[in-house]
């Protein structure tokens, strides 16, 4: 889902971005860190006629989360089993090599295999996965982990691999699972996220 | 240079303390009474005002406020505006001024000489003297005055004194803050500004000059509390209030920024003290925000008798200040303030 970071900007800024965020998005997540903020973000979320959900993570963290009413079910449905949003417990993979570590190739590329099938095991889910170099070819229909990576799709993990990469290896047509992304999105997304897992 | 001499925007009277908060806090110190102290804290009166003679009575008050505008020189005026207009919704004169900055110490000092020439001016305009005042260095810009007024003890106008049948005149359009605050996110324009510094920097005296020959019942200045906040006090929990929405007074085009979702945390914390009282005779969110929208240097809001409202109103219009008779004081009702 498309996050904004609010933190330290005061109203009308987060309304105002969140606003502008759903004109291109379903869904927004807002992070900000006074309640006021969360209040005036109800009040638009009410103006607009779209749903609205708040966590409170602690008294300088809420999470706000408003999405146009149909296609507020989908979303939340698919997200609400174990995916956070932007909460502290949240956080992004990147995965950048078709290995694992550095050492035997055969042996690298196994630890990766296990590492994304174990990342299914997690109490918490990632938010989204980016792949990009070496990495895009696990999004692939040869991947030995597509499996894996189309289960996490399901339970709301989002999916992104680089596309100038995908097109660079000649995979662009074997993408089997989430979404083909850009420079500027993966940047957007790294920045923005409360952590990022690396393998 | 050009963005040498320019301010962050950071308050105006958005930063107010929450009325509910403050309350709480005051009623717990310590206080001496006396004859003489005619108008106190305990009343949240617009100022203290002290009786020196039978014919004579001080007031005094304090406002200051970070940058609500990035022009240093306007700021100055705005906030030298807003800390005068005080005195005059205690139905008094303005004797004397006394500065008060708080100034980064690594900031060019250009930008404090601006600040201070606009609050010079506008206490010379005001017709007072500007005595001295008191520096010191902080983080932020801060500016303000601590004012020294005279009023005949008979002819303070207090906030909390109106009567059953007044009408309510508002002398200044309502929307500042969501003007300023919006135009610094870029969502207003140019030309709306303009207008709400223009309204901003207008001194009360002039209203208060053509009102106090009246004889009205009671005047305060609506502030950080947003119109709601102020009509409040005036009520005092006695009263109710009748408020007709089409003739309030406000800018066109902070009603237009509300539908862009320009919602200030000033407004809204003034929204959450209040709005159990508040009753909206229909669905306009654009006025709620508005009647809540805290006002930096806003107008007066006076009640006066029905007889006198007219004639009142119709002064202050000819003298081109852009008074309405907006509302009405009823009996105490279920909820305290109606828009109608």
């Amino acid at each position: 889902m498309f996050t904004i970071d609010a933190l330290g900007k005061a109203c009308p800024l987060p309304v105002i971005e969140t606003r502008k965020a759903l004109k291109e998005h379903d869904a927004v997540t807002t992070v900000v860190d006074n309640k006021i903020a969360t209040e005036n973000l109800k009040k638009m979320a009410d103006q607009l006629g779209y749903t609205y959900a708040l966590t409170v993570d602690s008294p300088t963290h809420y999470t706000v989360i408003i999405a146009k009413t149909d296609a507020a079910p989908e979303t939340t449905a698919a997200a609400a089993p174990a995916v956070p949003e932007a909460t502290s417990e949240a956080y992004i993979v990147v995965i950048n090599s078709p290995m694992m570590g550095v050492g035997d190739e055969k042996f690298s590329r196994n630890l990766l295999k296990t590492f994304i099938y174990t990342l299914t095991e997690q109490d918490v889910l990632p938010q989204r996965i980016i792949f990009y170099n070496g990495g895009v070819p696990l999004v692939t229909k040869t991947s030995e982990s597509l499996e894996d990576l189309q289960k996490l799709a399901a339970a709301g993990v989002e999916i992104y691999a680089c596309g100038a990469c995908l097109n660079y290896y000649g995979l662009t047509d074997d993408v089997a699972v989430g979404e083909i992304t850009n420079m500027f999105r993966i940047i957007e997304m790294m920045r923005t996220a409360n952590r990022i897992v690396r393998p | 240079m050009e963005d040498m001499e320019q301010l962050v925007v950071c308050g105006g009277c958005n930063v107010k303390i929450g009325a509910g908060n403050l309350g709480r806090l005051l009623a717990d110190l310590p206080r001496r009474q006396s004859p003489d102290l005619l108008v106190g804290y305990d009343s949240s009166d617009d100022a203290a005002v002290i009786q020196l003679r039978p014919d004579l009575a001080l007031i005094q008050t304090v406002d200051f406020f970070p940058t609500m505008v990035t022009d240093p020189y306007l700021f100055g005026r705005i906030a030298a505006t807003n800390a005068l207009s005080d005195v005059y919704a205690m139905g008094g004169d303005v004797l004397a001024a006394l500065n008060i900055v708080a100034f980064p110490e690594e900031k060019d000092f250009g930008i404090l000489k601006e600040i201070l020439r606009g609050g010079a001016e506008t206490v010379q305009e005001a017709g007072a003297l500007l005595s001295g005042g008191h520096s010191i260095h902080d983080r932020t810009v801060k500016y303000g005055l601590a004012v020294t007024g005279t009023v005949h003890p008979q002819a303070i106008l207090r906030n909390d004194t109106c009567q059953l049948g007044d009408h309510l005149i508002l002398t200044k359009p309502l929307g500042v803050s969501i003007l300023t605050i919006g135009y610094s996110a870029g969502e207003i324009s140019r030309e709306g500004f303009e207008a709400a510094v223009k309204s901003m920097c207008t001194l009360n005296k002039y209203a208060m000059d053509i009102i106090r020959p009246y004889g009205v019942h009671s005047c305060t200045d609506v502030t950080g509390f947003g119109l709601c906040g102020h009509l409040h006090e005036m009520l005092h929990g006695a009263f109710s209030a009748r408020v007709d929405a089409r003739r309030l007074p406000y800018f066109e085009e902070a009603y237009a920024g509300v539908k862009n979702f320009i919602l200030t945390a000033g407004g809204q914390r003034n929204r959450d003290y209040l709005q159990a009282q508040v009753a909206f005779g229909h669905d306009d969110f654009g006025l709620e925000e508005i009647v809540f929208d805290p006002q930096t240097s806003g107008g007066l809001l006076v009640a006066a008798g029905p007889e006198k409202v007219a004639a009142l109103t119709q002064d202050l219009q000819r003298a081109g200040i852009p008074a309405a008779d907006f509302g009405v004081i009823t009996e105490k009702a279920e909820k305290e303030i109606y828009i109608d």
